[in-house]
């Protein structure tokens, strides 16, 4: 009984710091409509930042909190929402995904270079380890604390969001923004609040775990991972249905914690499950939570001129592409030392893993966080069949993803946007838990693989095997481009710009979205196995859940739409951490300059990452364009010169909503209108004489307002 | 006995009811029209009954088939097209390839082959798509995106097709050969359901027109005859004197 009642109220503890984490999640979701995947990493900050006065400078409790709480976290929302998040109206999901993972690393990057990672922090609990007794069991003051905070969240919000002029407006947000604004609500400004709303929230929870956890960078960061399946629980809206996620979630691990104890007898020799259930319990909350949720009926968005798109390929610049790469990989790798030969060379598997999300991400708008966990499958298939070097052990970790991804997709599928990311999230969590713990399938983390024999040639040197990567992406890569060209890429383009359109022409959008994503998961089996082979082993650390985040990451860095982006991306991965490795060790304010440095190349990825908001194209498709307009300038008269390559630049740029509302429309806006209109300049000219000028002015800007202009019939403006 | 009928169909919206026990009836070879004013729930009737949104109660029946349950691609292969108020193209891809899309999705679950190059030729010839068929959809005027979509729709070889204000953006010249368009069409079979808010067009072409307001079908008959119901010219039309000019 008192170990019932000590689990329940540790389950509460747990349950009250979910509670207040996952509410911060869901009001900056419900405003703006942007699932926060750095909300632990600010929670991580708030508690560093406590330690800081708290510890640091020794200032008394309260005042401590009270500066995080009304502060810091409060001004990291409003920073992080008027430099970051106000550029990505009108970008898409992944795009959001993205910039959100890219501040999640500035953020663990930027935490070593204020507080020095070779030191430990540690904060008391509060009202140091004074407890009392509730039925037998002893309880913190800390822990009573951290219950009654959470009900006092619960309580302030409600009050909050139904009872404030504030919090009213920013809900009318969350339904109308448009609509919003012409009854007199500020949707910037409504942002702005939910994000400082969202942020304090985060940094409360931070504070009230950190006596626990300890500060330690990563664990306060990835603790919110469970908070996301109690947000979920709440479908990301609702705070009560949120608050009771929390306790379920809270309540399961405490109880597991303590009860799930011994392995099942019918468990064969090598296998565990106590402990990795233990700790999946969150993921698997969440991915249970996901499948029974209903689905979201398809809605309808209207016709939409996207900023994201890239023109297709061509067949002569692809093999073009293909030759120079194989070429130049022939070339390099032989003025290349041993050492960053197998740098390189992990970037080119890496690449095939990226390329697995072009089909799936970048054609058909799908978002998966596991591509890492398919490769690692792959990788682990390949140590177990084809540890020689045998291209069956490749055939096999092919087929075996491929599998596994049909089994994850089958429930996940039904699943749209955020919520997919999510799922899949969750499932590499649970592949990082349970299955690459396991010690019958990947030994003690690592298994032994050799490089690849084909009929007789080795490729176990090296550059040979470097060599290999590049073709095989070269093929895989026309195999991608060649799917694009074809119905199965119109089809997956189609569905990812409207699906209520494919599923009333008859498109069965599930068996679609399944075949793109065994497709997928197939194709990251092969980088995977490959991979395995350029480190000659297949390692856990490779393919853990994190790993997913820098490899969707960099593959939309580099442009989540093109073949080329993600060979981009891959070589982007892997120079940062071949320049990791030659910065020389140096001391800096008595901390190790290497590790300085190297933070300082995690906020490469965090920069990229944030940048994409600005350009989500990627960097292949920027440069591309670049490229064209320049030699275009040389080469070619006035007269022959291709249209402004980036005509939606212009349009972004005008804060729409705002015109003729918020401030009367000038000079400047009705060129930029006219131009957005595709009116040339005689006629928007003749268009503004004489009295009628400020009434076409009105007119054109409601047009364009109403079709989120989309060159809409410039001639009715006559 | 209708290609398309809808029975009693009523929904919630949270605590407002959007339809309220609506019948409709579509029959091959005719264009049935259905008006009302911003907000009486024609676009949700057309939802409920392409599967895109589920009513509490009532029943949608396909061909004498109870499709309530159903999905909407499981709707659409059974012969039922429609478009949308705000238009749902592929915008990332050109006008053709939006309607070789559609075309190769029907191949995909239809025996009745025709090669999708020959399908596409002929209706871009039909609705008359040639001037822009290479253009992007996302920078087709509406006018030319409604055509666009309207396309799309027929290349599957729909039984009925539901146009959701099918001409509106389009001008004056547009919509007179669109009527033709439509009338053409019926002659074909083909059911059409149309919501539309010019009352001229919809008084021309429609064989049948039913009247919503409020969620309520409060009148249906011929053109004349809604024309001179009281409770129509109250709620949507206004003196007879404003239409039908």
């Amino acid at each position: 009984m008192q170990d019932l009642v000590q689990f329940t109220i540790f389950g509460l503890v747990l349950a009250a710091i979910y509670a207040v984490a996952a509410s911060g999640l869901v009001v900056t979701y419900t405003t703006t409509g942007i699932f926060n995947f750095a909300h632990g990493a600010i929670g991580m900050i708030g508690a560093f930042a406590y330690w800081q006065l708290r510890v640091g400078w020794h200032w008394p409790v309260i005042p401590s909190a009270l500066i995080v709480l009304i502060v810091v976290g409060p001004g990291m929302g409003i920073v992080i929402d008027r430099v970051i998040m106000r550029g990505l109206e009108g970008v898409s999901e992944v795009t959001k995904t993205v910039v959100s993972i890219g501040l999640l690393f500035g953020l663990i990057a930027l935490a070593p270079i204020i507080w020095n990672p070779k030191r430990t922090y540690s904060v008391e609990p509060f009202f140091g380890a004074n407890r009392v007794t509730i039925f037998g069991a002893g309880v913190t003051w800390h822990q009573l604390t951290a219950i009654a905070i959470a009900i006092a969240v619960a309580v302030g919000l409600r009050l909050f969001l139904y009872g404030t002029r504030a919090g009213v407006s920013m809900r009318a947000v969350v339904d109308n923004r448009s609509l919003a604004r012409l009854n007199g609500a500020r949707p910037t400004r409504a942002s702005s609040m939910s994000w400082a709303l969202g942020c304090a929230l985060a940094a409360l929870s931070g504070m009230l775990v950190a006596e626990r956890l300890g500060l330690e960078v990563l664990a306060l960061t990835f603790l919110v991972v469970n908070a996301y399946a109690a947000a979920v629980v709440g479908r990301l809206v609702s705070l009560p249905l949120t608050f009771l996620g929390a306790v379920i979630l809270g309540l399961t691990q405490s109880y597991a914690q303590g009860y799930l104890k011994d392995n099942p007898g019918w468990l064969p020799e090598g296998y565990d499950l106590t402990t990795p259930l233990r700790l999946a319990i969150p993921v698997i909350i969440l991915f249970i939570t996901l499948l029974v949720l209903p689905s979201a009926p398809l809605r309808t968005y209207g016709l939409q001129r996207s900023r994201e798109s890239v023109p297709r390929p061509t067949w002569k610049l692809s093999i073009i592409g293909f030759g120079v790469l194989i070429a130049a990989v022939a070339i390099v790798s032989g003025l290349l030392g041993e050492g960053d030969l197998v740098g390189w060379s992990r970037g080119l598997a890496v690449a095939l893993i990226m390329l697995s999300l072009v089909p799936l991400t970048g054609y058909g708008g799908q978002i998966s966080l596991a591509q890492m966990s398919f490769a690692g499958i792959g990788a682990f298939t390949m140590a177990h069949f084809g540890a020689t070097g045998s291209p069956i052990g490749l055939v096999l970790a092919v087929i075996v993803s491929g599998c596994v991804g049909a089994v994850v997709a089958l429930p996940a599928l039904r699943l749209r946007g955020i919520y997919l990311a999510l799922a899949t999230l969750a499932f590499a969590y649970f592949v990082d838990k349970v299955v690459f713990t396991q010690k019958a399938l990947v030994e003690a983390g690592s298994m032994p693989v050799a490089r690849l024999q084909i009929a007789g040639i080795s490729f176990a040197g090296p550059r040979a095997y470097m060599i290999l990567l590049a073709v095989v992406f070269s093929l895989v890569g026309a195999g991608v481009i060649f799917l694009r060209l074809g119905p199965f890429g119109r089809r997956l383009q189609a569905m990812k710009d409207s699906p209520a359109a494919c599923a009333t022409l008859g498109m069965n959008l599930t068996i679609t979205k399944m075949q793109v994503f065994i497709l997928s998961a197939a194709i990251a089996g092969l980088g995977g196995a490959l991979l395995a082979g350029v480190n000659t082993q297949a390692q856990v650390d490779d393919f853990n859940a994190l790993q997913n985040l820098p490899v969707l990451l960099l593959a939309v860095a580099g442009g989540i739409a093109l073949v080329s982006g993600s060979l981009f991306g891959g070589l982007l991965f892997a120079s940062l951490g071949i320049i990791a490795k030659k910065v020389p060790s140096f001391e800096f304010f008595g901390v190790d300059g290497k590790v300085v440095v190297q933070d300082l190349l995690l906020l490469a990825p965090a920069l990229i990452g944030i940048s994409l908001g600005r350009n989500p194209n990627g960097a292949v498709n920027d440069i591309s364009v670049r490229v064209k307009a320049a030699y275009e300038k040389y080469r070619l008269p006035e007269g022959e010169r291709s249209a402004d390559p980036s005509p939606t630049s212009l349009v972004q740029s005008i804060d729409l909503e705002s015109l003729g509302l918020d401030r009367p429309f000038t000079a400047a806006d009705l060129t930029l209108i006219d131009r957005g209109l595709h009116l040339d300049e005689e006629s928007a000219a003749s268009l503004r004489v004489g009295a009628a000028a400020s009434w076409t002015g009105v007119e054109r800007t409601s047009w364009a307002y109403q079709t989120g202009l989309n060159a809409d019939e410039p001639e009715r403006v006559s | 006995m209708g290609v398309l009928e809808a029975q009693g169909i009523r929904v919630k919206f949270g605590g407002h009811i959007a339809v309220i026990d609506a019948d409709i009836d579509v029959e091959p070879g005719r264009i049935t029209g259905l008006i009302g004013p911003n907000g009486a729930g024609k676009t949700t009737l057309f939802n409920v009954m392409t599967g895109l949104q589920t009513p509490v109660t009532g029943r949608v029946l396909l061909n004498g088939i109870d499709v309530t349950g159903f999905a909407p691609h499981d709707r659409a292969q059974r012969g039922m097209a429609r478009t949308f108020q705000r238009i749902e193209l592929f915008g990332s891809l050109t006008a053709r390839e939006n309607l070789q899309v559609a075309a190769e999705i029907k191949r995909s679950f239809s025996a009745q082959q025709q090669p999708v190059a020959e399908r596409v030729d002929h209706v871009i010839e039909l609705v008359g798509l040639r001037p822009f068929i290479d253009t992007r959809a996302d920078v087709l005027t509406t006018g030319q995106a409604r055509l666009v979509e309207l396309a799309r729709a027929l290349v599957t070889r729909p039984k009925v097709v539901l146009l959701d204000e099918p001409a509106s953006g389009l001008d004056a010249d547009e919509t007179e050969s669109f009527a033709v368009l439509l009338q053409q069409l019926t002659r074909e079979g083909l059911a059409i359901l149309l919501v539309e808010h010019d009352i001229p067009l919809v008084m021309k072409v429609c064989h049948r027109i039913y009247v919503l307001d409020l969620g309520r079908i409060i009148a249906s008959g011929t053109g004349e005859e809604v024309q001179r119901d009281p409770a129509v010219i109250d709620a949507y039309l206004g003196a007879p004197a404003d239409v039908g000019h």
